[in-house]
């Protein structure tokens, strides 16, 4: 009897421990629980570092306005299990440094679970160096071949834009054939710049083209004078203008004030649709470039003018940029990628976007596997002096390249073993 | 590979002596401010630029070229003027320092008051009318606009050079930079000579902007590379010395020019190089006073 | 205790304030890498005010001894996979022949030449780190730059870590003020001060000025190369423009800000340059319009800087031992 006794007094005191056990473990599991809870409706939030000031602001702030389309689409559309989406939108004043400092703070400071974003080589390089440590998902939506090479490449970087490679191909396919084989380059003398050049002459070469000069200039050079007799010598049927946005203004209205465009065609890799209003028309006549995106595709792609009209809702009648596409598309994938993984964990995210076939803005997409590169098409447009039907009709559309991997650096080339 | 004809060369150092032009015009505006302020003003890039943005804004408004690019460069010096009395003149006696650390704060207001005044993209900026096409000059085509940016800058430097040798003021101007104290002895009020110095040397910032906007693209950062080239010829010509700035100047030019056509990739540094190696071997510049403000 | 005595305290041991101070920095921040930065540039503005504040030579090329630090450091630890640590005596070095170069052809000239030989010198520095794409990854920086889990004598530390990355930060920075401190404090520290003052009157002395001068340049771009080795590793990458003349500039604006004239000045003129910058960025897009104001206020009423008008103030009423003005 006591032995029960004594029985029933260790088991009450083994059930107060217990309960006091249990009690103490709900406590202490209270607030992850509590976290849970809250993390069920916490946001997800989207870091977002793009060149609010400095030269390329314009496209900057398209990009931000068009994403905030693609965050208020899926916040609309019920958020992922009831969490919605928030777009933390940081300057990286088009400098390395401040990028990689503010990605730092949005993963650090705001706890953001994914990154979109940047505009200029330099930068998206830096920002993938930090969120690849600290494993967060990057979908770039900048320019660059570097990014998709082994050495900076991690399971979490995404490459939403397109590269030189793939525009300066696109380009040499459509100029070459068209407008004769004997090429001058004018190459902006940094990475971008080269890498413009090894695109159009890797194309080049197969169709014969020959390389008569590869005439480097400093980044930013206000002064092309300096280039342009030489290459008036050379007499060139194509003078490929290998550099970007304000150096490209430059170069081609100096190129136009020496004669240039009388005996020789102006190409280049990419023509910004921000840099082509900025500059009138005048600057740009005749000249002829790639580009990831131009609204005026809307008559042939429904997927186009689906999106055109929701920019034009959201922003009173005016039409998206290039880039401005690319801020859409970047949040997008991602987004899409968390809704198709029903997580927010990075490698889980990071499954599914490989995974993902996509159409937002202007056809068929996919990234690729083994550098995550989105698969998509370019075109090729003019700019126009003439016939425009209002301020926004400044390009025509003359070729499109649809989607193949075989534009693309093979995995190999780029030290990948996949 | 490079087919050196003398054609091209010829046409190669034309281009140098228009490019040369804009530096000089640069370097003189910049000389005059030091020579007689000893200010070493590091707002100068900004200041061009400001003159580049009034130019295109009064072409747009009026029509008329001749017309902006007087009335463009006077509101700079204008501009300048402000600046001087009421920024740089409280810092006089305190060293050399402070007015250009405080012209260095001067050009970031500048370039974001432009950016909120005209907006981020900048102006379109093209070549007037009057001045469009090129010119035969018998090794080759040659833009008609940078001949006149030649002559431009000619006149301007002969005028500039009539009013210091033949003029009172000229006389008042030369003398103060020699010797300002003695010119205040004799009763000249040298804070008004040296106010107005700085607003001559700003509006002939402003007038090589209005003169170089066709030229490139006009946008508020078009600026920052400008003063350090701006610093290279004055330092070459030697500082506060006129001169110096119009023959640094082309002679700039035309190193760039030539490094250009025979290694175009190495056109930015050589002006640097030249720069250092002249500060090694003669730090006062061609023209400069020995031990002039070490 | 009196304010009187608290004050005198802290300024005799400084170091030992300033490291205090520092240890609750990142708790003031709204965010670490904010207050690492500042330790960074802070201590970048200490080693440039050896040359500018002490000695009185305005140098504009500054960015490059910075640049070259960071840039060693990484290219050590990228492509020769030197751990991280003797990486950092690697771009210490490195900075300190910079130093020796750059200061060996700058001493020579005096006053506005000075400051433009430094400015040219640096932008030769700066394009050649440029056109050395292979080893500086030129345009795109020096990406690659992996220290996520260091070991420290077996101690495995999660550098990912905001605030672990602070505090072996603030190991360096502390080691490298006391340095710094002593030195301004030897017969050394009088000398240069005495350079500032009245240079033919050294000379007169029978001090060696060049030397002197060449001495502590040195030193100054070593301790800024220091600041840019810890850049290296707190970024993960080293960003071209470390090297242009705008970073220079920026550093002189620091100096200015906090008040050359004092040992911790600079620093405060980092901290709150940084602090104001990031401030009004996420305020105004006109940041910079913002910067250059302030900066032009500065210059005209407190050109002492901020520490160096407190310090004169607190003199001035007879707190702190010192020449009243």
């Amino acid at each position: 009897m006591s032995h029960q006794n004594s029985n029933n007094v260790i088991a009450a005191n083994r059930r107060q421990l217990l309960q006091l056990g249990a009690a103490g473990a709900a406590l202490g599991t209270a607030p992850f629980l509590f976290n849970i809870a809250s993390a069920q409706t916490a946001t997800i939030k989207v870091g977002f570092p793009v060149p609010l000031t400095g030269a390329y602001s314009s496209e900057a702030q398209d990009q931000v306005r068009a994403a905030e389309i693609a965050i208020k689409e899926f916040n609309d559309a019920g958020g992922f299990n009831g969490r919605m989406a928030e777009l933390l939108v940081r300057d990286t004043k088009l400098n390395p440094g401040e990028a990689a400092t503010r990605t730092l703070e949005l993963i650090e400071k705001d706890k953001a679970a994914f990154i979109v974003g940047s505009l200029s080589a330099a930068t998206q390089l830096s920002i993938n160096a930090v969120t690849r440590e600290r494993k967060v998902i990057f979908n770039s939506i900048s320019q660059s071949d570097a990014i998709n090479e082994v050495k900076d490449w991690s399971p979490y970087t995404f490459h939403e834009a397109l590269n030189p490679h793939m525009t300066a191909g696109a380009v040499a396919r459509y100029a070459f054939p068209k407008y004769g084989k004997r090429v001058v380059y004018l190459t902006a003398d940094y990475a971008y710049g080269h890498e413009m050049v090894r695109g159009f002459e890797r194309a080049g070469k197969t169709l014969g083209a020959t390389t008569l000069a590869d005439i480097r200039h400093p980044i930013g050079a206000a002064d092309y004078s300096s280039f342009l007799p030489r290459i008036q010598a050379l007499n060139p049927d194509v003078l490929v203008m290998c550099n970007f946005g304000r150096d490209l203004v430059n170069s081609v209205k100096q190129a136009t004030d020496f004669g240039l465009k009388e005996k020789t065609r102006i190409v280049a890799p990419i023509l910004l649709y921000t840099a082509r209003q900025a500059a009138g028309a005048d600057a740009f006549d005749g000249v002829v470039g790639g580009t990831s995106y131009y609204w005026g595709m809307e008559d042939g792609v429904p997927a186009a003018k689906a999106f055109n009209d929701k920019f034009r809702k959201a922003h009173g009648g005016a039409v998206p940029s290039d880039y401005g596409a690319l801020g859409y598309a970047g949040i997008r994938s991602v987004l899409q990628g968390v809704l198709n993984a029903k997580s927010t964990d990075s490698l889980k995210v990071s499954e599914a976007m490989g995974q993902l076939k996509y159409n937002w803005y202007k056809g068929d997409q996919y990234f690729r596997k083994c550098d995550h590169q989105s698969v998509q098409s370019v075109i090729i447009v003019e700019s126009k002096s003439k016939g425009m039907k209002d301020k926004n009709d400044v390009f025509k559309i003359v070729g499109m390249e649809n989607p193949n991997e075989a534009n693309l650096r093979s995995c190999m080339e780029l030290g990948h073993k996949a | 590979m490079l087919d050196l004809t003398l054609s091209l060369f010829m046409l190669q150092l034309v281009t140098g002596i228009a490019l040369g032009a804009i530096y000089a015009l640069l370097a003189i505006g910049l000389s005059l401010i030091f020579g007689m302020l000893t200010v070493v003003n590091f707002a100068h890039g900004a200041f061009f630029m400001v003159g580049a943005f009034l130019g295109v804004y009064f072409l747009g408004l009026t029509g008329n070229f001749w017309l902006s690019l007087v009335v463009a460069p006077l509101v700079v010096g204008v501009i300048g003027l402000v600046a001087e009395r009421f920024l740089v003149r409280p810092l006089y006696g305190r060293g050399i320092d402070y007015p250009l650390l405080l012209t260095f704060g001067l050009s970031y207001v500048l370039i974001d008051v432009v950016r909120a005044v005209f907006g981020i993209e900048g102006l379109q900026s093209s070549t007037p009318a009057s001045l469009r096409g090129a010119v035969d000059l018998g090794f080759g085509h040659f833009p008609l606009y940078r001949l006149f940016l030649i002559g431009a800058t000619a006149v301007v430097v002969l005028a500039l050079w009539l009013f210091l040798e033949k003029t009172r003021y000229g006389l008042i101007i030369r003398a103060g930079s020699r010797d300002s104290e003695i010119v205040r002895v004799l009763g000249v009020d040298i804070a008004k000579v040296w106010w107005l110095v700085f607003g001559l040397g700003t509006a002939i910032a402003g007038l090589s902007g209005v003169l170089a906007a066709p030229t490139r693209a006009v946008n508020p950062e078009m600026g920052i590379p400008v003063l350090a080239e701006s610093f290279v010829v004055t330092v070459v010509g030697g500082m506060g010395s006129l001169p110096g700035a119009v023959v640094a100047g082309l002679l700039v030019g035309i190193v760039f020019s030539m490094t250009a056509l025979l290694a175009p990739a190495y056109a930015e540094m050589s002006i640097f190089v030249l720069m250092a190696l002249v500060l090694l071997v003669r730090p006062q510049g061609f023209f400069g006073k020995a031990g002039a403000l070490g | 205790m009196t304010l009187h005595s608290l004050v005198n305290g802290i300024a005799r041991h400084r170091v030992a304030s300033a490291l205090l101070f520092l240890l609750i920095f990142p708790l003031l921040m709204p965010y670490e890498a904010l207050a690492i930065n500042i330790l960074i540039f802070g201590l970048f503005a200490v080693g440039f005010n050896l040359v500018f504040g002490y000695t009185g030579m305005l140098s504009f090329g500054h960015a490059s001894f910075f640049g070259v630090g960071s840039y060693l450091t990484g290219i050590a630890m990228v492509h020769f996979g030197v751990h991280w640590i003797p990486a950092i005596f690697v771009g210490v070095a490195s900075s300190l022949l910079a130093g020796l170069f750059v200061g060996y052809v700058a001493i020579r000239t005096r006053g506005i030449y000075f400051s433009m030989v430094t400015l040219a010198l640096g932008q030769v520095i700066y394009y050649l780190f440029y056109k050395a794409e292979h080893w500086t990854g030129g345009e795109n920086g020096l990406r690659g730059i992996k220290a996520e889990v260091i070991d420290i004598f077996g101690w495995r530390i999660d550098f990912l870590n905001p605030l672990t990355k602070y505090y072996i930060i603030w190991l360096f920075v502390a080691f490298t003020l006391w340095l710094v401190s002593r030195i301004l404090a030897s017969p050394f520290g009088s000398v240069i001060e005495s350079i500032r003052e009245n240079e033919k009157r050294t000379v007169a002395c029978g001090y060696d000025v060049p030397r002197a001068k060449l001495l502590i340049f040195v030193i100054s771009a070593g301790v800024c190369g220091l600041a840019g080795g810890l850049r290296a590793l707190h970024l993960s990458v080293v960003p071209v423009d470390s090297l242009h003349y705008l970073q220079s500039g920026q550093v002189v604006m620091m100096s200015l800000l906090g008040g050359m004239g004092s040992f911790f000045g600079p620093f405060v003129g980092a901290g709150v340059f940084l602090y104001l910058e990031d401030i009004a960025t996420n305020v105004t897009r006109y940041w910079m319009g913002v910067v250059g104001v302030l900066f032009i206020a500065l210059i005209l009423f407190f050109p002492r800087g901020i520490w160096g008008s407190l310090m004169h103030q607190l003199k001035q009423r007879g707190m702190l031992q010192g020449e009243r003005e």
